[in-house]
């Protein structure tokens, strides 16, 4: 963390609230991101996880506050800003390949059609080297394993050379060899790259070893600190608001007890989230 | 009528030469209409409207029915119908569930209005059997114009949304983080589609309008997954079977929609089977190691 006090943020928000009607999903939150950090968003499903990230992408607008990127207002479609989404299942007949998933990372928010393709190829054939999804490059993308599709979505995210990485759960649904695969991937970018990550997930452990700092979201607020300073019982059950055991075991960090209403009152939360879209 | 009869109706090929310089037009008019279907038509797939399109064209053909009840130009109509109905989709049909349960509402709707303005209608029947099955051997030369200078406008347009367009149907969430504008793309292509329905149903009416903006694409679609090859396979297959089909039934005096339809129909069933021989033998573009490689 030295280090990162020297270097200007990536991600600033300051005094930034969100609300949707009466429920209030954060407060109040100041907060820097620097470059080089892995920083992991966690909570219980709606939280405000997601929302934090659109946030970011600049598809949700603040209740107040301020947030900017790399010292400038957020925007759509930001060159700053790789985005790493859940893996999802195309249809097997999708008309595209993983070379064509990651071209459009490069050029498919341009208007008309591509009309110097050279260029681009080689840019594809960089990143697809750059995960190491070269041996799939001309396999539809709805035969791909799930493994193999995030890192497509990290050679995807890298295309705009971003300087922030919001990844929104990459890890779900994959098994744990690819799961260790894709975060270890991403991990590297952090860290080769000096790009700051926002790894917004509901499980800290597959990604406990990168972690620089967390933010915990749960019941309207939030901390924000390195996993030993957050993911403590006393903390997580004043953030709950009942109690919850935290234990750390070998290397790893098991929460019991989390409250079931939680989950209640998510599931509005999301609803209202994804009309937002 | 004995078999030798049919198929005489069916392939007559007499006089041929004298015949095909009196289609040319019509000819001109299935070369643009296969172009457009077949580049239209990619994108119908890709984002899994083929249901739609067939809602459209049933509001279309109330409208170029209206159009003929009324004496207005014919393909006017059929324009207004189905370019109301492709915004209403495009702005309701915003979930696939919902948007599926609408077009079931609207389509019988518009039939129905249709079968009632053809009933009301006086005229000549052929021109009410034309809009069901297709016209374009009446077509003349101010209407290729017309139809020919709407389909190019329709293409340029479709050219200067391709790239973002097909992110955000392919890849909405991704597309939409990146800026696409995916909301405002789906009204613009909803009305290029609407447009060419209308267009469509001139040559093969409205009742076969799948056969021209989904059978090609999705023929297209069994055999190869290359963006671009999918494009221009779509584009051949949709002129093979419109152009295909008027030199086939030049001769009779049935109208061109079977013959296309068939045509379209038969392309699609080679491609499949040529699509499930590749897949049986495993064949998707992964190099493969001596060691059999992990996913990752």
């Amino acid at each position: 963390m030295d280090r990162g006090q020297l270097l200007t943020p990536v991600v600033s928000l300051r005094g930034a609230s969100l609300q949707f009607g009466k429920r209030t999903l954060w407060r109040d939150l100041d907060l820097d991101i620097n470059p080089g950090e892995f920083f992991a968003v966690l909570g219980p499903n709606g939280s405000g996880k997601t929302s934090f990230l659109k946030v970011l992408l600049g598809l949700q607008e603040l209740h107040s506050g301020t947030v900017s990127l790399g010292g400038h207002p957020v925007e759509r479609g930001s060159k700053r800003i790789g985005y790493i989404p859940q893996q999802k299942s195309f249809a097997p007949d999708t008309p595209m390949r993983a070379r064509d998933l990651v071209g459009l990372g490069i050029d498919g928010h341009r208007w008309g059609i591509r009309l110097s393709a050279g260029k681009v190829n080689q840019r594809i054939d960089e990143l697809l080297d750059l995960v190491g999804a070269s041996d799939y490059a001309k396999v539809p993308v709805g035969q791909l394993s799930g493994g193999e599709q995030q890192r497509l979505r990290v050679a995807q995210a890298l295309a705009t050379e971003p300087q922030v990485l919001l990844c929104d759960e990459p890890l779900l649904s994959l098994d744990l060899h690819h799961q260790q695969g894709v975060s270890s991937l991403i991990n590297q970018q952090c860290h080769e790259r000096n790009s700051a990550v926002v790894f917004v997930t509901h499980e800290i452990n597959p990604v406990i070893d990168y972690v620089d700092r967390v933010l915990y979201l749960a019941g309207g607020q939030f901390r924000v600190g390195t996993p030993q300073e957050v993911m403590t019982t006393e903390v997580l059950s004043e953030l709950y608001d009942s109690h919850v055991e935290v234990i750390h075991t070998n290397g790893r960090i098991v929460v019991v007890g989390l409250p079931d209403a939680t989950t209640h009152f998510h599931d509005d939360a999301h609803a209202t989230a994804g009309e937002d879209l | 009528m004995d078999m030798d009869n049919i198929l005489q109706t069916i392939f007559n090929f007499e006089n041929y030469g004298e015949l095909l310089v009196l289609v040319q037009n019509s000819l001109w008019a299935g070369a643009v209409l296969g172009l457009l279907g077949g580049l239209v038509g990619t994108f119908v797939m890709k984002r899994d409207l083929a249901f739609a399109v067939h809602g459209i064209s049933e509001l279309s053909f109330a409208g170029a029915a209206f159009a003929l009840l009324i004496g207005a130009d014919i393909i006017f109509g059929s324009l207004i119908g189905s370019v109301a109905a492709a915004v209403l989709l495009g702005f309701m049909g915003v979930r696939a569930r919902d948007k599926n349960s609408i077009i079931g509402v609207i389509m019988p709707f518009g039939l129905g209005l249709g079968i009632l303005f053809l009933a009301l209608y006086e005229g000549r029947a052929a021109n009410k059997f034309g809009l069901l099955t297709g016209q374009i051997v009446s077509v003349d030369t101010v209407q290729l114009q017309a139809l020919a200078g709407t389909a190019v406008v329709v293409m340029i347009a479709l050219v200067a949304i391709w790239r973002p367009l097909s992110f955000a149907s392919v890849d909405p969430e991704m597309a939409e983080a990146r800026g696409v504008p995916v909301r405002g793309l789906a009204i613009g292509f909803m009305v290029l589609l609407g447009v060419s329905v209308a267009l469509s149903i001139q040559i093969v009416g409205a009742l076969l309008v799948l056969a021209l903006l989904i059978t090609p694409a999705a023929a297209a679609l069994r055999v190869t997954t290359s963006p671009k090859l999918v494009v221009v396979l779509s584009v051949v297959f949709a002129l093979t079977a419109t152009v295909g089909g008027i030199l086939l039934a030049l001769g009779s005096r049935i109208p061109i929609s079977p013959y296309v339809t068939t045509l379209s129909f038969l392309i699609y069933v080679v491609c499949r089977v040529i699509g499930r021989l590749r897949s049986d033998r495993g064949l998707n573009g992964r190099v493969t190691r001596d060691q059999p490689a992990r996913a990752l």
